[in-house]
């Protein structure tokens, strides 16, 4: 925060930090942040919820990204999703019961061209079939 | 002081440079519809009631944000105006629950007397209508989102004249919502000072004064006189 | 909290991204040449081909070349080499052979290849894939070194800079855009020259220069490839237009969705600082520039200029009505110029070459070329670079490959969320501004999904409203409710419970949404919808009339639920 300077315009950047350090925004971290900066209580929320990319829950052990382009949703992300659902009972945004996978969706990771993309932990995989990402997810 | 002149709907006004369109269509006796809109306030163009046809722009402009130009030729009314501006409370009807007979704001609400101007008499658009939660945490005042249009004044007026900005707005799309602080309930709010000006320009029936009839708290009038003062400091 | 104080990574992009194989592979580097390289082997590196490990074949190319003691053959890391379906890709520049899907587990054939490696005078034919293309932005893509600054000099770069501070005034930079008929490469196609003019007439004073990089469209990716391959350009375009508009200070606004672009802009703004490329005295004159990066969080309405602004201050993405615009009234309420990627890499070839020079190739008001990303059901899915006006035909069918499989082609679907479906019978009209927009599309960043008879138009538009829906910043009545409304109907349609009156229906708040919207998002959302009325209204008939779905993909039909 220091290196950002107190200004109320860094406010995106020390989210995502602080979000990079904690893995998820709390009140206290939320409170800190917008004291520090001097930015309103109800703008750093408001900014927190905005962006899709910040959240304010803990996430579980891993992170399953699949994108939803629209060139994976022609070549059937909604599948995947489909059968994320019926194998894990879990929706985008949510985590299973035993914090193991958290479930996140895309608005195009721009790997349009190996499409349907997934993302495992951060690691970028092209031409996924719903088969693929099932298997994958078990060994977690 | 530059003086521009325009014509709206085919009669020469005349308008100040850094006057809105709404401003000086009201002053010469010009009625558009508003509902975001609130003399005294910042205006944010969001509810777009207020959009006119100005001729040379492909796209209607909303009067409460555009500023006169010289030579401008404004069309306040027009079938396709009112059709357009009929949906748009059509729409906020559809979105959450407004149903008047059972609103605190009922004959008191700015939502209800636009449709009425309008001639809005039933909803064809399916309902939205998510069930959603009152806030009566407040020891003096209440919050009923479902009846909230999210025009912002409340935030607005929190932030530009209170100095307090308790309220802002989470969220985004459908699921946007005007909170105060962390999302917290009211009533636990650090920085809320209890002016009650949020209750004061609420359009609608959704931020109310507990125990007290909405005739009595809220008077339906088009500018508040401390607004309209400070506005007038601004400008002047 | 004091993780919160020192902590200094890449906001955003978090710890486990895209980034941490090209981290992994910076330790490596590649073998040892003495002399002059015979041949080299230059593997892609951009996120395409990383995501199916071209990181490990750079690695395993370089350790069986050492292993076996070769002295003579380079391996580099090269940006994007276009044909992203078939990665990992590996060229040899010398040969002219490219060789597709290298496994990390077999170089072995390709390391033989390159032992035995000589250059030739006649190279093999290009395929029409690379034949058709003509390349000004991707010049350098797949040619240079991203992360090397060098390569990017020694490739003609900052030339265009370096010209426009010694040579030109600010007047004649713009004069020189204007020349060009360079258009706005985001989306509308605003002419650049009267942008950059307009910023420019303002009284001087604090002016900003905006990069936007906030790629949201979904199937598009070209911005994520300029980026990722070739930085230098985009800030040597940047620091062009300062230098013409009279900007001291810029930002490039980047999602963070893209780690990889945000960490090899990150290195290269670091690196023309030093090369004093950016910073003061840029090219050993008196202009001062410097470029601050900011990061998007996941909010596609942040294309739009003014949420864009409103990011950069650190708010919500909300958008302002305009006028003013933001060249005359725009971050933190000074003059800004805002351009996307694309616009600023065209950038430094026309002060290079002269705007003439850049508009030889166009057609009509359409100068110069467009960078294209082809993906959806096409063989050659990846990145493509071609002279405005050429035929759609020829792109998809030529260059593209047309459809794989034995499928029949459909449609295209060009512009995004606010663009349209072309369907066959218009495929031989020229791509072009205004040739698009006639067709009820829209040029749009130019990201092309092809779609196949699998592909149903009406779960298509009923994708992209979903799409628009749940990106609606919820500022406007319009836009939040009235793309959940157009949601909600279109969804009625691909289950089979509409009627014919819900049809007019549609049309109708279509329209209004389309002309009562505050910003482009909710203007262009029922974009989708009007095309595939227009071209593909047997489709919606036959869900409302005889409730089936031609494509078998909604759910009346008995196929599988897209819901």
């Amino acid at each position: 925060m220091l290196r950002l300077g107190h200004r109320p315009d860094a406010l995106i950047e020390v989210l995502h930090t602080v979000q990079q350090s904690f893995g998820y925004l709390d009140d206290d971290a939320l409170r800190y942040v917008s004291t520090s900066l001097h930015v309103p209580l109800s703008k750093a929320y408001g900014v927190a919820t905005f962006y899709s990319l910040f959240t304010l829950r803990p996430q579980g052990e891993h992170t399953c990204v699949v994108c939803t382009g629209t060139a994976c949703h022609i070549k059937g992300s909604t599948m995947i999703l489909n059968r994320i659902r019926s194998r894990f009972g879990i929706g985008p945004k949510q985590t299973t019961a035993d914090n193991q996978i958290s479930l996140l969706t895309a608005r195009c990771l721009g790997a349009c061209s190996i499409a349907p993309a997934v993302v495992y932990d951060g690691e970028a995989k092209g031409k996924q079939a719903p088969d693929d990402v099932i298997a994958r997810l078990e060994e977690w | 002081m530059t003086v521009h002149t325009l014509t709206i709907d085919g009669v020469e006004r005349a308008g100040v440079e850094g006057q809105t369109v709404l401003e000086v269509a009201r002053e010469s006796g010009v009625e558009i519809p508003t509902l975001c809109h609130l003399d005294g306030l910042c205006d944010v163009g969001a509810c777009r009631l207020c959009v006119v046809e100005v001729k040379g722009s492909s796209k209607l402009l909303p009067s409460c944000a555009t500023a006169v130009a010289e030579g401008m030729e404004v069309t306040t009314d027009s079938k396709r105006l009112t059709a357009y501006r009929r949906t748009i409370i059509e729409m906020l009807f559809a979105e959450r629950n407004h149903v008047c007979a059972v609103c605190v704001a009922n004959n008191h609400c700015e939502l209800q007397a636009r449709a009425a101007d309008l001639g809005l008499t039933h909803i064809e658009l399916d309902t939205v209508n998510p069930a959603l939660d009152v806030d009566a945490s407040h020891e003096r005042f209440a919050i009923d989102h479902n009846r909230c249009i999210m025009c912002t004044r409340c935030v607005r007026v929190c932030d530009e004249v209170e100095g307090a900005h308790t309220w802002d707005v989470m969220g985004r799309g459908l699921d946007a919502r005007v909170v105060t602080d962390l999302g917290m309930p009211w009533g636990e709010s650090t920085t809320c000072t209890g002016c009650g000006k949020c209750v004061q320009v609420c359009p609608t029936g959704a931020i109310f004064e507990k125990g007290r009839p909405i005739a009595t708290t809220k008077v339906t009038r088009p500018y508040l006189p401390y607004l309209k003062t400070n506005s007038q400091e601004v400008s002047a | 909290m004091t993780d919160l104080v020192t902590t200094d990574g890449v906001p955003g992009a978090r710890e486990a991204d895209v980034d941490k194989p090209v981290r992994r592979s910076r330790r490596m580097t590649g073998p040892q040449v003495v002399g002059h390289a015979r041949a080299t082997a230059a593997v892609c590196q951009a996120a395409g081909c990383l995501s199916a490990q071209s990181d490990q074949v750079f690695e395993e190319i370089t350790a069986q070349l050492i292993a076996d003691g070769v002295t003579d053959v380079a391996v580099k890391r090269v940006g994007c080499l276009g044909l992203c379906a078939a990665g990992p890709l590996v060229e040899v520049p010398e040969t002219g052979e490219l060789f597709r899907q290298v496994s990390p587990d077999d170089v072995s054939d390709l390391v033989t290849r390159l032992k035995d490696a000589k250059p030739v005078e006649t190279k093999p034919a290009l395929e029409p894939f690379f034949s058709r293309q003509h390349r000004v932005v991707l010049e350098n893509c797949g040619k240079v070194d991203p992360e090397n600054i060098d390569d990017y000099v020694s490739r003609k770069g900052y030339r265009g800079l370096t010209r426009a501070v010694t040579e030109l005034t600010p007047q004649q930079v713009i004069d020189e855009i204007s020349k060009s008929g360079l258009r706005g490469r985001g989306g509308a196609g605003y002419p650049t020259g009267l942008k950059w003019a307009t910023v420019a007439k303002q009284p001087s004073g604090e002016k900003y220069v905006v990069c936007n990089a906030d790629e949201g469209d979904p199937g598009a990716f070209m911005d994520r490839s300029v980026l990722e391959s070739d930085p230098y350009r985009v800030l040597e375009g940047m620091a062009i237009a300062a230098y013409a508009v009279g900007a001291s200070h810029g930002y490039v606004y980047c999602r963070a969705e893209y780690p990889l672009a945000v960490q090899r802009l990150k290195a290269a703004i670091h690196r023309a600082e030093k090369a004093g490329y950016l910073g003061a005295a840029i090219a050993q004159s008196t202009f001062k520039f410097t470029v601050e990066l900011r990061l998007g969080a996941g909010a596609f309405v942040c294309g739009e200029e003014t949420a864009l602004i409103a990011s950069i201050q650190g708010g919500r993405g909300t958008p302002v009505p305009r006028p003013p615009f933001p060249a005359a009234s725009g971050l933190r309420g000074k003059p800004t110029l805002i351009n996307n990627v694309e616009s600023f890499a065209s950038v430094p070839v026309i002060l290079r070459e002269g705007g003439e020079a850049y508009a030889q190739v166009g057609v009509g008001k359409s100068r110069g070329t467009k960078v294209f990303a082809l993906a959806g059901r096409i063989v050659n899915g990846g990145l493509i670079e071609v002279p405005l006006g050429i035929k759609l035909r020829d792109v998809i069918f030529d260059i593209g490959g047309g459809v794989p499989d034995g499928r029949k082609f459909k449609a295209v679907q060009t512009g995004g969320p606010s663009g349209g479906c072309i369907p066959e019978d218009l495929l031989d009209m020229s791509v072009d501004y205004e040739s698009l927009l006639a067709a009820g599309s829209f040029m749009g960043s130019g990201g092309m999904i092809v779609m196949d008879d699998t592909s149903c138009m009406v779960d298509v538009a009923r994708y992209f409203m979903d799409f628009c829906r749940e990106e609606s910043c919820g500022k406007c009545v319009p836009c939040r409710v009235g793309t959940t409304e157009l949601h909600m109907m279109l969804t009625k349609i691909t289950e089979g419970r509409a009627t014919l009156a819900d049809l007019v229906q549609l049309e109708s708040v279509a329209a209004m949404v389309r002309d009562t919207s505050l910003c482009g998002l909710g203007q262009g959302a029922p974009n989708p919808v009007f095309s595939t009325l227009r071209y593909f209204r047997d489709e919606y008939l036959a869900h409302i009339v005889d409730h089936v779905c031609p494509a078998g993909v909604c759910a009346l039909s008995g196929g599988e639920s897209v819901a």
